[in-house]
């Protein structure tokens, strides 16, 4: 075997190998039906229910975004995403999930939009719902992409013999890069003069007056971002071209089975490299610059409350939805609403505290190389051929996108192929290759978009700021299609709308205000944006706000005010489709659906 | 009244998760935890209590009448 770098990549290569096998094994199963590619002909056990709807949740996002938020903001990241996720998403899942699982079954609906078409008798409008929902999904596909080529890269650093890593030059336009020496300025006592507690840095010069350039140089690895990125996009694609949903959900539950095992093992593992984490906690207590981490006081009180609303995305994630429609029974979902909450917790909270000790392990890492705390911390904490193994665990929870680019290959057959004529026209097995095709393509797309976003994005501002807030905006429009009877399509057209305007504006926004410098550094009071209008619009390090809550709230009330109002001013479907989804009485006769609203009374 | 208890629940979970007491507060759980991340784990397990009252008390049993009905 080649040098000790080699192995955690190696390893990740052997698990990459066993996944495709799956998606394999799951291609001879399966039949040439669209349902039975798209869902598995609805028919997932309770266990790969549970285990593959946990995991389609636990992506990039959660592992590496969770812990290097934590680095940077504390424990509280813990009750700003995972505690709220906890409470809200078991409630969606039983109050929603269930509707959809039944009026999947009783109808055909494979998707959200099958579903809002009949329901409120429109064809474009659904087409408007499809087109923001994928435009929304896409961010996340490419997430998957970029935390896979990370975390290959990061695990892969190629060392020296004394373990130091191997430096090469950074290259720009086929030039080597350079940047100017910086050395600190010394007072006339020679001292060095301090500014803002730190010392002030000058450029240095040469005898003749010309500043002295040095070449810029990076860790060298073994797997570059690229590679790393385009083996994970195409694991993915395989398995999910040939597996359809069957073979994306018996790789989730093998990943988060995976994770849930190899993420203990390290816990354990770094604790005891460690000596116990009693002793760094003291210190990083006494230590007034890591001692906030322990607490919440890095996270305003507004921000922390309207993070309640964001879980309210997880349901209305096209692959959750239709990973909701594949259990064979509706009793899966028993289990699935009260195991989640502590899935949940036995994820995030290792995640968490290791973000908040690798802040006293590491200190000082700038906002953009947080997000592989993780490996790094088993790189540093654990032997090289453990490391690799559970980089291993930790690359199954990454390449979660598998749902995503299955969702959202779904959607593009069922709503715009199936429904405008191609089934009809091709035949079924023509359906299914055309999803198939689809999904090469959209594989492509989110590849050569991660190599343009290599670090300028952090994975976990990309995913709240145009996914999360949008997908949680949304589910007002679910809920009023479940459980108001009056509820319209011209509604529903005025919500989508309001949403895609609110996040085109907060994007303008963060843009305009990232452009001109009103940013405040970390750490610093938010900056209005307009004078004039005082707190209304603010800006925060990471985001905009609106008097200091997230714009995911406002969003959202936004989303369900117009809603209601549109509704009550246009007309209501027609009253067999009333009656189809909103029986006026239980019949005991085969022809008559059940109620699928009722039971929540 | 059963609905009005599971509701009752459900609010009183959504305020007890803006735990703002906690807020500054640098306590040690068993030494290496600090209180608002121990206190939140708490959370997640009163979170999956409440989902159990949920799935016996709220269960949408006319749901699985129907699908078991029509044969699904």
């Amino acid at each position: 075997m080649g040098p000790d770098y080699m192995i955690p990549a190696i390893v990740v290569f052997c698990y990459l190998a066993i996944v495709v096998y799956i998606g394999i094994f799951a291609f001879r199963k399966g039949k040439d039906s669209g349902e039975d590619f798209f869902l598995a002909s609805r028919s997932l056990g309770p266990y790969v229910f549970i285990l593959s709807l946990f995991g389609t949740n636990m992506t990039a996002f959660a592992i590496l975004g969770s812990s290097g938020l934590a680095y940077q903001r504390g424990v509280g990241v813990y009750g700003l995403m995972a505690s709220a996720s906890g409470f809200v998403i078991p409630m969606t899942i039983f109050f929603i999930g269930t509707r959809l699982w039944y009026l999947g079954k009783r109808y055909g609906h494979m998707t959200q939009v099958a579903y809002f078409r009949d329901r409120w008798e429109c064809s474009g409008i659904g087409t408007v719902i499809f087109a923001l929902t994928a435009a929304m999904l896409v961010p996340y596909l490419i997430i998957g992409t970029m935390g896979g080529g990370t975390t290959l890269e990061s695990i892969s650093t190629m060392t020296d013999e004394n373990g130091k890593p191997v430096m090469e030059v950074v290259m720009k336009d086929g030039k080597e890069l350079t940047r100017p020496v910086l050395i600190p300025k010394k007072g006339e006592d020679g001292k060095p003069v301090l500014k803002d507690g730190k010392p002030e840095m000058i450029q240095k010069t040469d005898e003749s007056g010309k500043p002295v350039m040095e070449k810029v140089m990076q860790p060298k690895h073994w797997v570059p971002y690229e590679v790393g990125a385009a083996v994970v996009a195409i694991v993915v694609m395989s398995y999910v071209f040939f597996g359809g949903m069957r073979g994306t959900a018996w790789v989730n539950t093998f990943q988060t089975l995976l994770f849930l095992c190899f993420g203990s093992i390290a816990f354990v593992l770094i604790s005891r490299k460690l000596g116990g984490f009693d002793q760094i906690m003291n210190n990083m207590l006494e230590n007034p610059r890591t001692a906030t981490l322990l607490t919440r006081e890095r996270i305003p009180k507004e921000e922390f409350f309207s993070y309640m609303f964001i879980p309210l995305s997880s349901i209305m994630f096209p692959h959750i939805a239709i990973m909701c429609m594949t259990a064979e029974k509706i009793t899966h979902f028993k289990k699935t609403v009260i195991l989640y909450p502590l899935c949940i917790a036995a994820i995030w909270l290792p995640s968490v505290y290791m973000g908040v000790i690798a802040a006293h392990q590491f200190p000082g890492l700038p906002p953009g190389d947080t997000d592989d705390v993780i490996p790094r911390m088993l790189r540093e904490n654990t032997s090289v051929l453990l490391s690799g193994v559970l980089g291993a665990g930790i690359m199954a929870c990454v390449m979660a996108s598998d749902s995503q680019i299955l969702a959202l290959c779904t959607m593009f057959t069922e709503d715009i192929f199936a429904y405008y004529g191609g089934r009809k026209k091709f035949g079924e097995k023509a359906t299914v290759w055309t999803g198939r095709a689809f999904i090469v393509g959209v594989t492509l797309f989110s590849y050569l978009i991660a190599l343009q976003l290599k670090d300028k994005e952090g994975i976990f501002d990309l995913a709240i700021r145009f996914a999360f807030s949008g997908f949680a905006s949304m589910a007002p429009v679910m809920l009023a299609a479940l459980f108001w009877k009056r509820s319209t399509k011209w509604g529903a057209l005025a919500a989508t709308l309001w949403v895609a305007a609110t996040m085109i504006g907060v994007w303008v926004l963060y843009d305009m205000t990232d452009k001109v410098g009103l940013k405040p550094a970390p750490g610093q009071p938010p900056i209005p944006i307009f004078a004039s209008l005082g707190n209304l619009f603010l800006r925060t390090p990471g985001n905009v706000t609106m008097y200091g809550f997230l714009p995911v709230m406002p969003m959202c009330i936004g989303s369900a005010i117009i809603m209601f109002v549109v509704s009550l001013m246009t007309r209501p479907p027609s009253a067999a489709t009333l009656e189809k989804y909103f029986p006026s009485k239980i019949k005991n006769t085969d022809a008559t659906p059940a109620p699928a609203s009722a039971a929540v009374a | 009244m059963k609905a009005f208890a599971l509701a009752a629940m459900a609010v009183v979970l959504f305020v007890l998760h803006q735990d703002f007491w906690n807020w500054k507060n640098t306590t040690l759980i068993f030494g290496y935890i600090p209180v608002g991340l121990f206190y939140h784990g708490c959370y997640s397990a009163l979170c999956a209590v409440m989902m159990v009252f949920f799935v016996k008390y709220a269960w949408p049993h006319e749901l699985e009448e129907a699908s078991e009905k029509h044969g699904n």
